[in-house]
């Protein structure tokens, strides 16, 4: 039975980093994170906060880039660094690389000096890392992607967080990493990545062999939870109705013909 | 006199003869959003170098480093937005093209203009602990808490460097002669820290209305520059394009396409300088112009 898609799977399991989250400001990066957050507050968590992705807080659940219809607040630029360092955040992020340690890097590939491949910069992922919850989105679980060691250090893993001394753990809550293979926490031996559920269709070998650094397995690994009816209906119909989310995760059987 | 405060009304080239070589301009803005874009585009027309940049960076950056005038860059990223990846300011990376690199975290950006704007040497925050912020920027030091915490522990936090700057260039909705202005849009991004990290701030704006015409149909909370903070106002109409002024005009994301395609490769760059950045702002503004027309006849 597969009357469901992969991407659909992703945007459920993203909603679920974000259940138990309570009334904090749901802050996704990039277009999944945006579905599987939307899809939390329909469903798990309605005291979720969530913005436009500009400067608004929404009253309401609208589609994926549709206008705000009901403001319930103001949060421009500024006043999200007010709400990291307040902690009552989580953020999903991309990220071009991430290692063992779940650190993340969307800095540079190669040298900082002289990078091979510059990309955006930092960003806010430092400060995110060490104020607020914090997970990653990877929409194409590669060896390139899940590297031993980044080249760069833009997110900081709980083990970097430790040895930089309390300033930087007291907060440091690495949640979940969830790609299109698979959803991961940093609770392996050794503060390091560890595969919780794999995808509908994906075993684990495929994770591990789609995966540069040895990751932390522990027993039988379950299957990623599939999406209820209810989902299904909230994606297709509510949320996602032109199927934007097919782009960033194409449906299998299109990547396989 | 009756009391009226000074007119600081001026040119963008009055401006830009202002500046010096070597100088530490901060410009305003958010990546693609209400940049002073006639400013950059003047200095890029000036024989103005070596100077120290430090921008939330869009094209402002990618413009500049393009041109060869930074010395110096500060940022936390540089992006377009729709293209994610500035490719002027990737290219001018990966070409090692700027000698001095400073990569902040985006918060810590903050923390170091308000630091300067309340002229104080640093200001504690976490951000940049464990991560490679501290590693590749050795002069940034960590302060150990004078207080312990609940737990009786002693925590170390980033000792964030005021970002002090010679000048601030900002561009916002209306202003009045004396240096008062408004930003009209939802988001006042940070121009007034800059503006109060820096010496001397110079203001661009759409339309330079009379004082009282600020507030006539604005609420007073939009005023976001005094003009104690203000050196110089200039009237540049569109002169954010093709960065978005709301809710006077959007991003130029046609333009802002075409910009990205021709940083690509030497020759169509040369093309576009020569198209659209050759002349003065009026003939940049009537290249844009032509451009649209163009597009609208294919």
């Amino acid at each position: 039975m597969t009357d469901f898609t992969r991407a659909e799977v992703c945007a459920t399991a993203i909603a679920d980093a974000f259940k138990d989250d309570g009334e904090i400001f749901g802050s996704p990066m990039g277009m999944l994170p945006m579905l599987g957050v939307r899809l939390a507050k329909l469903t798990s968590n309605p005291d979720l906060v969530l913005s436009d992705g500009e400067s608004l807080f929404l009253g309401g659940v609208p589609p994926l880039f549709a206008k705000a219809d009901v403001v319930e607040g103001w949060i421009p630029f500024r006043r999200v660094f007010d709400v990291v360092a307040y902690g009552k955040r989580h953020v999903m992020m991309g990220a071009t690389q991430v290692d063992r340690h779940g650190n993340q890097n969307i800095s540079a590939i190669g040298d900082f000096a002289q990078p091979k491949r510059q990309l955006l910069g930092s960003r806010g992922a430092p400060g995110n890392t060490v104020n607020n919850r914090t997970s990653y989105w990877v929409p194409k679980h590669s060896d390139r992607v899940f590297v031993e060691e980044v080249d760069i250090v833009s997110g900081v893993g709980p083990k970097r967080a430790r040895e930089a001394g309390v300033g930087a753990a007291k907060y440091n809550d690495i949640h979940r990493i969830v790609t299109n293979l698979a959803v991961f926490d940093v609770l392996g031996a050794d503060d390091t990545v560890r595969l919780l559920s794999v995808h509908p269709g994906v075993t684990v070998d495929d994770v591990v062999a789609a995966t540069g650094f040895d990751l932390a397995v522990e027993g039988d690994v379950p299957e990623t939870r599939t999406p209820t009816a209810e989902e299904l209906t909230l994606i297709r119909e509510v949320l996602d109705p032109r199927t934007l989310r097919d782009r960033e995760v194409p449906p299998v059987e299109a990547v396989a013909s | 006199m009756n009391g009226t405060p000074r007119d600081k009304r001026m040119t963008i080239d009055e401006v830009v003869a202002s500046l010096e070589d070597g100088m530490t301009i901060g410009i305003g803005g958010w990546g693609p959003r209400r940049k002073p874009m006639a400013l950059v585009r003047a200095i890029l027309r000036s024989d103005l170098k070596d100077l120290t940049i430090v921008s939330w960076g869009g094209a402002d950056v990618g413009l500049l480093a393009r041109a060869g005038k930074i010395r110096k860059l500060v940022y936390a990223f540089v992006s377009l937005d729709t293209v994610p990846l500035e490719p002027n300011f990737q290219k001018a990376r990966q070409e090692k093209s700027i000698p001095e690199i400073v990569e902040l975290d985006e918060g810590m950006f903050q923390t170091g203009l308000l630091a300067a704007s309340q002229r104080l040497p640093f200001l504690p925050m976490r951000a940049g602990l464990g991560s490679d912020i501290l590693v590749n920027n050795p002069h940034i030091k960590t302060v150990a808490s004078p207080y312990a915490d609940e737990d009786g522990n002693v925590e170390d936090l980033v000792a964030v460097p005021a970002l002090r700057l010679d000048v601030a260039l900002v561009h916002l909705n209306r202003a009045d002669q004396h240096g008062n202005a408004t930003y009209l849009g939802p988001d006042p991004f940070f121009d007034d820290l800059f503006a109060m990290a820096a010496e001397r701030t110079y203001v661009t704006c759409e339309q330079v209305v009379d004082t009282a015409g600020l507030t006539v149909d604005t609420p007073v909370q939009r005023l976001l520059l005094n003009r104690m903070m203000v050196t110089g106002v200039v009237e540049t109409p569109n002169g954010a394009h093709f960065t978005n002024c709301a809710p006077d005009y959007e991003r130029d994301e046609k333009f802002q396409k075409a910009y990205a395609a021709a940083a690509k490769d030497d020759e169509s760059w040369t093309r576009f300088e020569e198209r659209f950045l050759s002349g003065d702002e009026a003939a940049y503004q009537d290249a844009v112009r032509e451009f649209h027309d163009e597009e609208q006849t294919r």
